[in-house]
């Protein structure tokens, strides 16, 4: 196939909205429906595989769309902060689909069609933002994302989902609204470009009170970063269907929070103005608190996937203070972490599905001895614990690694404590669940309401597809420990890209 | 002929309305209403054209030169309203035959259609008249057919909001024509043109002073501007459903135009903003309307309430933008009349589809409607979420420059202000939303289960015309922008 870059990089938002035609009109045959899906997933890897290639070989692959406003250009271009996004979302889209078809027809689940729409709107919504040129085009697709994913949190369609659906919605669009607008509005205003820049569009001698001002707008602006306060949303998702939770809130929708978090810090602040502004160490503080305070509520869960909320709460927090350190160590471990909390966390969610479809259990006190049933899914909880929390031989090592470097060098002393203390909770909120999977006998269960009811015999290991899909993102852990290359190099050059600072 | 375009544009409605009469068959005179407004709509593009390409058109009437005899005079803002009036006409007036096969008994049917190319005559007819005084005829044109109109509707409570905006609306046009009759004592002219000339040699006086507050008041009472918005709820609940849809999308913009040409042409802009705080009155008065008749909207129970309490809403927002006073803060409060139009339009015509289906707007009505309706339900999502002002869709477009406007000015907390008021258009489009997708339809003790059909063609196909445009023009911003932007720029140019 001949095709110019610029094609590939236009059909990666345009192939999953193309998708919907097929997923639609196939809607009453689900085997062609999902084919129409796999074949779309394999055409955007590919697609964003050669991307990467040309991004490798050095070529500048942009594409102009159309002016919105004069001098607003809905406009895109591929570089590698968005490649790695990018990288991993389609990576892991397809992975999730094949998930999804495991658990989504086992669970005999509602508007299945629907769901697979709302999912390639969602997916091309995630390309729109990796590669946005500019701060405005990543606002539309921003938003799109989140209005795109209403439909699939609400999914169930049950007072709780209706419920989950408003405060989903609420928070998200609210603070998109009033504060990230706001910011983007006054950023146009101040620095007369919304094009993202190497070191930023700021003229050096901008007012440090106002840029400082327009930093905090951001950061609360930017809801699906979840930074406490306005976190509630992440937990109120969960009540969407598990593959939803995997990909959506913890790979799309939160990483496009913090990818748009570290965009902002690197390409419209620069990391040298940052470093000077009055507001950096107050939210650096509001971040630390983020990571502790929702590692402290993610142990008192009993609910899987309320605990895997407030985990990812905590982790988003770990990027949102790489990017905020300003120092390089700091953004490359923040890029790093992307990635690496990605395979992890969506490796823990494929288990939390497979548990409630096999065994029909979501509450982690019921789960003990599972993991005589079911023990390629415990043995994948295990691993994926691992890399959250940051212990070789897991992916999540390099980049903890990273960020832990750029609070010394930063000499942030109450910040590295503080990632170091929730790395501990970490292993006091992850690890038990698989320990007490494997070792703990289920007959001598904790007091309450689950006594006697034990684990009950016929719990079969998850269906094929599930497994499968899960079997292969706990590889990636450990692969992404061994050769790190390719994330690490990406991330690195995001930093080669921002050094070009106010020398020119 | 093509000279002759200003008059034509008033016209071609006026005449065609008594010849509705004429037809006996109801369909036969939806058909001649509709070749009048397309009509009308092609002369206002036309004019458009014009005045894009040569500047202001000027037209004598009976060949009577200005100031004596009464002008047209069609520069780039009057042309735009030209446009945005007959465009959403037409387009309304589209599902207009299959709407009031219901709602309106087949005797008055051609009545109707009289009534509404009247009304549509003295919008017109206001825009583009250059002559006080015919502004204050035209008004009443539009006025009286309108509260004809509004009578019209089924529900017994339309006589009474009818009633009620008969009073206030008589009430704003005695005030406006109060206003000129003072101007002309005091300036001996009713041209618009001449009188911006001759004012300011005798602005400080009481009488000018007094005109204008007559003037103010008057228009503010026809645009319906919190607090004086109290007519507006219950006449657009209780009139026919295309009514609504029509009045919602042009005849509070026609207000605005007038609050425009009086402040910035006629008075001038250094009088308007000196003689009175017009500043503060109008951005305190505009912020207060938005969080007001917002929170207003969400403790409806009657979506078209709900809708006509959000257009007060809107007119905050115009209204702020006006306060401003810059070039910005005007184009954004024009941008705004062109792409609220475009949203009301949609809304109300899709809950005309609704009322003709169901025969109820009640919010408890629209239950499971998302899965029976589809195609009307996504138009009231979409028309929602301009409302709200999401990217790429036109309520997007007018918030940005809106917000642009109001930090150039330096208005902080103006701007965060208006962005947190549109935080309840989420909440009052969003409870719509839930009951029609998440709640079954047919509760207990309610409406019957009975499936209920997709609208017809006639409704969807002006509904998602306009759905279209409330998208289109939220990407592709040139034509809207630019005349906007112009429009603006000429009245300051005017006012100097």
């Amino acid at each position: 196939m001949n095709m110019s870059l610029e094609t590939m990089l236009l059909l990666c938002m345009l192939l999953p909205l193309v998708a919907i035609v097929g997923i639609v009109g196939l809607g009453h045959k689900p085997n062609w429906r999902e084919t129409v899906t796999i074949s779309t997933c394999l055409a955007l890897i590919y697609l964003v595989v050669n991307l990467y290639q040309g991004l490798a070989d050095g070529e500048i692959i942009r594409l102009f769309l159309w002016e919105i406003f004069p001098g607003l250009q809905l406009s895109f271009v591929v570089e590698p902060l968005g490649m790695l996004f990018a990288l991993i979302a389609s990576f892991l889209w397809l992975i999730t689909t094949i998930y999804a078809i495991g658990y989504m027809r086992s669970h005999n689940e509602i508007n299945q069609t629907r769901f697979y729409v709302c999912f390639a709107i969602a997916i091309g919504a995630v390309m729109g933002v990796a590669f946005a040129e500019n701060l405005f085009t990543l606002f539309i697709f921003y938003e799109v994302l989140t209005l795109s994913t209403y439909p699939l949190v609400t999914h169930a369609g049950t007072d709780k989902a209706k419920a989950g659906g408003r405060i989903y919605l609420g928070i998200l669009l609210s603070t998109s609204i009033v504060f990230l607008l706001l910011a983007i509005i006054s950023t146009w205003f101040v620095a007369g470009t919304l094009d993202f820049k190497p070191g930023g569009v700021f003229a050096p001698d901008v007012d440090t009170t106002v840029a400082g001002a327009i930093l905090l707008l951001f950061i609360f602006g930017i809801g699906k970063a979840a930074i406490m306060p306005f976190h509630r949303w992440l937990p109120a998702a969960m009540v969407a269907p598990t593959p939803v939770s995997a990909l959506l809130h913890a790979v799309a929708v939160v990483k496009a929070g913090v990818f748009t978090v570290l965009k902002v810090c690197v390409f419209i602040f620069g990391i040298d103005l940052l470093a000077v502004l009055p507001t950096t160490q107050f939210l650096l503080y509001l971040a630390g608190f983020s990571v502790l305070f929702a590692s402290l509520i993610a142990m008192r869960q009993d609910n899987l996937k309320a605990r895997l909320a407030y985990s990812t709460i905590s982790q988003l927090g770990y990027i949102t203070i790489g990017a905020l350190l300003a120092t390089s160590a700091g953004v490359v471990g923040s890029s790093m972490h992307i990635a690496t909390h990605a395979v992890g966390k969506i490796t823990l969610f494929f288990c939390a599905g497979a548990i409630l479809v096999a065994a029909h259990k979501s509450n982690i006190s019921e789960m003990r001895g599972l993991g005589r049933k079911m023990p390629i899914t415990m043995l994948a909880f295990f691993i994926a614990s691992l890399s959250i929390i940051g212990l070789p031989p897991t992916a999540g090592t390099w980049s903890k690694w990273f960020l832990l470097m750029g609070t010394i060098e930063t000499e942030q002393w109450i910040l590295m404590t503080i990632l170091m203390l929730s790395s501990l909770l970490n292993i006091a909120y992850l690890l038990p669940i698989p320990y007490h999977a494997f070792f703990s006998d289920d007959n001598k269960q904790g007091s309450g309401e689950g006594v006697g009811e034990g684990i009950k015999e016929g719990i079969k290991e998850a269906p094929l597809p599930a497994l499968i899909a899960l079997s292969i993102t706990t590889v990636a852990c450990v692969a992404l420990f061994i050769y790190p290359q390719p994330v690490y190099e990406l991330a690195t050059a995001v930093m080669e890209n921002s050094r070009i600072n106010y020398a020119d | 002929m093509l000279e002759h375009l200003p008059i034509l544009q008033v016209i071609v409605p006026l005449m065609a309305a008594p010849l509705c009469l004429l037809f006996r068959h109801s369909r036969a005179a939806w058909l001649f209403a509709l070749i009048a407004s397309g009509t009308a709509l092609v002369i206002s593009i036309l004019l458009l054209q014009q005045v894009l390409a040569t500047g202001l058109i000027s037209y004598a009437l009976g060949g009577w030169q200005a100031p004596w005899g009464i002008e047209y005079r069609i520069d780039t803002l009057n042309a735009f309203l030209l446009l945005i009036i007959s465009s959403l006409s037409t387009v309304v007036l589209l599902a207009a035959d299959t709407s009031i096969s219901k709602e309106i008994p087949k005797e008055k049917h051609s009545l109707f259609y009289v009534l509404y190319l009247l009304s549509l005559t003295g919008m017109l007819g206001i825009v583009a008249t250059g002559d006080a005084f015919n502004v204050f005829v035209f008004l009443e044109i539009s006025s009286l057919s309108a509260y004809a109109l509004i009578a019209l509707g089924s529900d017994r409570r339309a006589l009474w909001a009818s009633y009620q905006y008969l009073i206030m609306g008589t009430i704003g046009a005695t005030f406006i024509l109060i206003g000129i009759g003072l101007m002309y004592q005091m300036t001996g002219t009713l041209n618009m043109h001449d009188l911006s000339n001759r004012l300011p040699e005798v602005a400080q006086t009481r009488t000018v002073f007094t005109a204008f507050a007559f003037v103010i008041v008057g228009v503010c009472l026809k645009l319906a501007l919190f607090p004086l918005h109290l007519w507006l709820p219950n006449a657009y609940a209780y009139a026919p459903s295309i009514v609504t849809a029509f009045f919602a999308a042009t005849a509070t913009k026609v207000a605005i135009y007038l609050l425009i040409r009086f402040t910035y042409s006629v008075f001038g802009f250094s009088f308007s903003f000196t003689a009175l705080p017009l500043q503060l009155l109008f951005v305190v008065l505009g912020v207060l309307g938005i969080f007001v008749a917002s929170s207003a909207a969400i403790y409806q129970s009657n979506v078209k309430h709900l809708f006509a309490y959000s257009s007060i809403a809107q007119i905050g927002y115009m209204i702020v933008g006006f306060s401003i006073s810059t070039v910005a803060g005007l184009t954004a409060t024009l941008l705004h009349l062109f792409n609220h139009a475009l949203m009301k339009g949609a809304l109300f015509l899709a809950l005309a589809a609704v009322m003709h289906r169901i025969g109820s707007v009640q919010l408890s009505a629209l239950k499971g409607l998302g899965r029976e309706m589809p195609l009307t339900m996504a138009a009231i999502v979409a028309g929602g979420l301009s409302l709200i002002g999401v990217p790429l869709t036109v309520g997007f477009v007018s918030k940005w420059y809106l917000v642009l406007a109001l930090l150039e000015n330096g208005w902080w907390p103006v701007a965060m202000l208006i962005l947190l008021g549109s935080l309840l258009a989420i909440v009052y489009v969003w409870r719509i939303v839930e009951v029609a997708y998440f709640q079954p339809r047919g509760g207990p003790g309610e409406l019957s289960k009975d499936p209920v059909r997709e609208a017809p063609l006639a409704f969807l196909v002006p509904i998602w015309l306009l759905v279209i445009a409330n998208v289109y023009f939220g990407i592709d911003t040139r034509l809207s922008v630019e005349v906007a932007q112009t429009a603006s720029e000429s009245l300051f140019g005017l006012s100097q």
